[in-house]
């Protein structure tokens, strides 16, 4: 995957060439968003369901420290371990060492963003472990050696042909695009994994402090699977994942699961507690959370706070324009879409283009009110820009063309000298009315789009004269 | 016709109208004095400084800004032709100005800002302005005067209004025409991507007419009909409004 190396503008440039991913998205956001739509209206209000479940994630940050000692306690009370890690190096070494002490030789995973924002499988195949995504989609692009593309369908830019040749190539399968069949080679070849795997490692979408507990949403039952069949469970958290009382968690996943994949309730909801109780016939023998902070700490009580209520469930990239237009890895970080142009420069600023990202939008706010915690999208990307240009990143022309811009709105000579200057200039270039051809870096705009030229006289100027005719 | 109390409103045609579209600020002045409006146009007043805004350039921004707020000090009612540039005053202004000496200013300026569909209609209460358009009309949403502003019931009001004129739906007609500001520039093959999407929506809903409330919106919309050698013309709402485009 190039997506590290490239510069930002050419992976848009890939992507918007790239007719499969075209297709895929297209396919894709179509269907989410219209699922979406019937979902939320199946509700009475909506809108008072996103403010109760934004209330939850604020107040919740709001208590974080004195919510997360309580989680931690409770894990520990019913037998389970917890692990604080500060970052990403912390979280893979306590899984590693675990793995190498328990003698854990195969580990099936159910997807987890957090895992992949440390890069996990790396770590732990570089260790010499055997590590099997078993989320389908995970599974599809594990076989294709890339990353996810979106927060909850990681395959979202592969088309149902792209997926029938991984399979032929990987596993074997008969050529064919009927889906449930190759559903089913999946599954036959996952069960195996399952019963072999000595460790499972899931995300976790809420933590819930008072019961200890944290909670998986899927739709596959592999999440389930991954967490009680083999002997060991990880679960990875970041640590802004989560959730007083069960009563928050019920609204909670009653907006998850509708502003994610247009459900109700997704279809397996597991709340788990620790490992197996001695009177209980199964379950794993030994539960981990890691409590993953890597950055966020930082961002609790700043300006960016609010990007911390995101519960991942990919609204905001469907609804992105954006995003519809070049999917999620041109965006480069782990995060895509409208949030991850917002978490990729908090979570991982040594990007190169990181500070690009917040550019990546048009400032349309489709995500905004997309967002099941309505978190002002466009005005964190605003900051974030802002921020950027107190640190030095902007384009080479910006700071002259932004002092000229300021003279010219504040000076009214010198607007009115700059306007019949832009005036003559646009009138030379026009053909029949339109101007098809602007200078570097307004060529921009030219490629596909022609420009009005400029008017001989200002609404400004013929208002005075109107004025003055009486 | 019954006596209406005086009202005075301050009309702001921003930068853009003011440098490349003057027909738009004169339309618009029209369709206030018809409705006894007496329009003010103060000296001086160019931009409300959301190009830098958004740029990340505050501190330009703030001077844009900041004089503009000082030139509608007690200047009663604002009207501009543009729900992006209201959006900006009602919205934008309150993290700009937030903890400085125009702080209070901003907030009570905000109060008395008001898009041009949104003054007609809810404001003066008008829903026919007595416009003639032989044709089909289809609207484009622009995106932060219907998300911050809560516009796109009034210009549908005033147009369903406009003799002659058929009003069609325009699919995805709140989806954004990729125009952005800088956005247009910087990452200008996105914001061809989606200026694409929204020409094949109006190619396919048979207008020949698209109308939105900013000329921004409707110079990206432009832009591309033209270049694509469309039949199909693009305008400003108040254009429409004040019978300056013929059927």
């Amino acid at each position: 995957m190039a997506a590290q190396t490239v510069a930002f503008v050419e992976r848009v440039d890939e992507a918007l060439h790239d007719s499969m991913l075209q297709t895929a998205l297209e396919r894709a956001t179509t269907r989410f968003l219209g699922n979406r739509a019937k979902a939320v209206a199946d509700v009475d209000n909506f809108e008072a369901l996103r403010n109760q479940a934004r209330a939850i994630r604020a107040g919740a940050l709001a208590h974080l420290d004195e919510l997360l000692a309580r989680l931690a306690d409770n894990v520990e009370r019913h037998g389970g371990h917890v692990c604080w890690a500060e970052d990403g190096a912390a979280a893979r070494q306590y899984i590693l060492d675990l793995a190498q002490q328990r003698g854990v030789r195969t580990i099936v995973k159910s997807k987890s963003m957090a895992s992949e924002e440390i890069h996990l499988n790396e770590a732990l195949e570089h260790a010499g472990l055997d590590v099997i995504e078993t989320d389908l989609g995970e599974y599809i692009i594990q076989l294709a050696g890339e990353t996810p593309s979106h927060i909850i369908a990681p395959a979202i830019h592969k088309t149902r042909e792209q997926v029938r040749d991984l399979f032929v190539r990987h596993l074997g399968m008969e050529p064919t695009d009927d889906i449930p069949t190759m559903t089913r080679t999946a599954r036959t070849v996952l069960r195996q994994r399952f019963l072999q795997a000595d460790m499972g490692i899931s995300g976790v979408n809420f933590g819930v402090a008072n019961e200890g507990a944290i909670v998986v949403v899927e739709n596959e039952g592999n999440a389930r699977l991954t967490t009680t069949a083999p002997r060991i469970h990880v679960a990875i958290m970041g640590i802004e994942r989560i959730c007083e009382s069960l009563d928050d968690l019920g609204v909670l996943l009653q907006v998850l699961a509708r502003s994610a994949t247009g459900q109700r309730l997704s279809v397996y909801t597991s709340i788990i507690s620790g490992p197996r109780r001695p009177h209980e016939p199964d379950g794993p023998e030994e539960f981990h959370l890691v409590l993953l902070d890597n950055r966020r700490s930082e961002i609790i009580g700043g300006k960016y706070v609010e990007a911390l209520m995101c519960i991942r469930c990919g609204a905001c990239l469907n609804a992105c324009p954006v995003y519809q237009s070049i999917g999620g890895h041109a965006y480069g970080g782990v995060y895509s879409g409208p949030i991850g142009a917002i978490l990729t420069p908090l979570l991982q600023p040594d990007l190169p283009d990181a500070h690009k990202l917040p550019h990546a939008s048009s400032l349309c706010g489709a995500c905004e009110w997309a967002c099941p915690v309505k978190i002002a999208i466009p005005d964190l990307l605003l900051r974030l820009r802002a921020d950027a240009v107190k640190n030095g990143k902007y384009e080479v022309y910006e700071p002259p063309a932004m002092f000229g811009w300021r003279q010219a709105m504040t000076n009214p000579a010198l607007y009115r000298l700059g306007g019949k200057m832009a005036s003559f200039g646009t009138h030379l270039l026009a053909r029949n009315g339109r101007v098809g051809w602007l200078p570097p870096p307004l060529d921009g705009w030219t490629k596909q789009r022609d420009f009005p030229p400029f008017a001989p006289k200002t609404f400004t100027e013929l208002w005075e004269e109107r004025k003055k005719q009486g | 016709m019954t006596a209406q109390p005086h009202r005075r409103a301050v009309l702001f045609v921003t930068c853009i109208v003011d440098q490349i579209y003057p027909d738009i600020g004169f339309a618009a002045a029209e369709l206030l004095e018809r409705q006894g409006v007496e329009v003010v146009v103060p000296r001086g007043l160019t931009c409300c400084g959301q190009m830098a805004f958004n740029a990340g350039f505050r501190d330009d921004a703030y001077a844009v800004a900041g004089r503009t707020i000082e030139i509608l000090r007690n200047q009663g009612d604002v009207v501009l032709p543009s729900g992006s540039c209201g959006a900006t005053i009602r919205h934008l202004y309150h993290e700009l100005f937030h903890g400085t000496r125009h702080e209070a200013a901003a907030k009570e300026l905000a109060q008395r800002t008001y898009e041009l569909s949104e003054y007609l209609v809810d404001v003066l209460g008008v829903t026919d302005v007595g416009a003639r358009y032989d044709g089909v009309i289809a609207v484009h949403d622009a995106c932060h005067g219907m998300r911050y502003m809560g516009l796109g019931r009034q210009a549908r009001i005033l147009l369903e209004h406009v003799a002659g004129a058929r009003i069609v739906a325009l699919p995805g007609s709140d989806e954004c025409c990729g125009f952005g500001g800088l956005f247009a520039i910087k990452q200008h093959q996105i914001s061809e991507a989606m200026l694409q999407r929204k020409l094949t929506h109006i190619a396919e809903c048979g207008c020949d007419l698209v109308v939105t409330g900013d000329a921004s919106c409707m110079t990206q919309i432009a832009g591309g009909l033209s270049r694509s050698k469309s039949r199909v013309r693009a305008c400003h709402l108040a254009e429409v409004l004040a019978n300056r485009v013929e059927g």
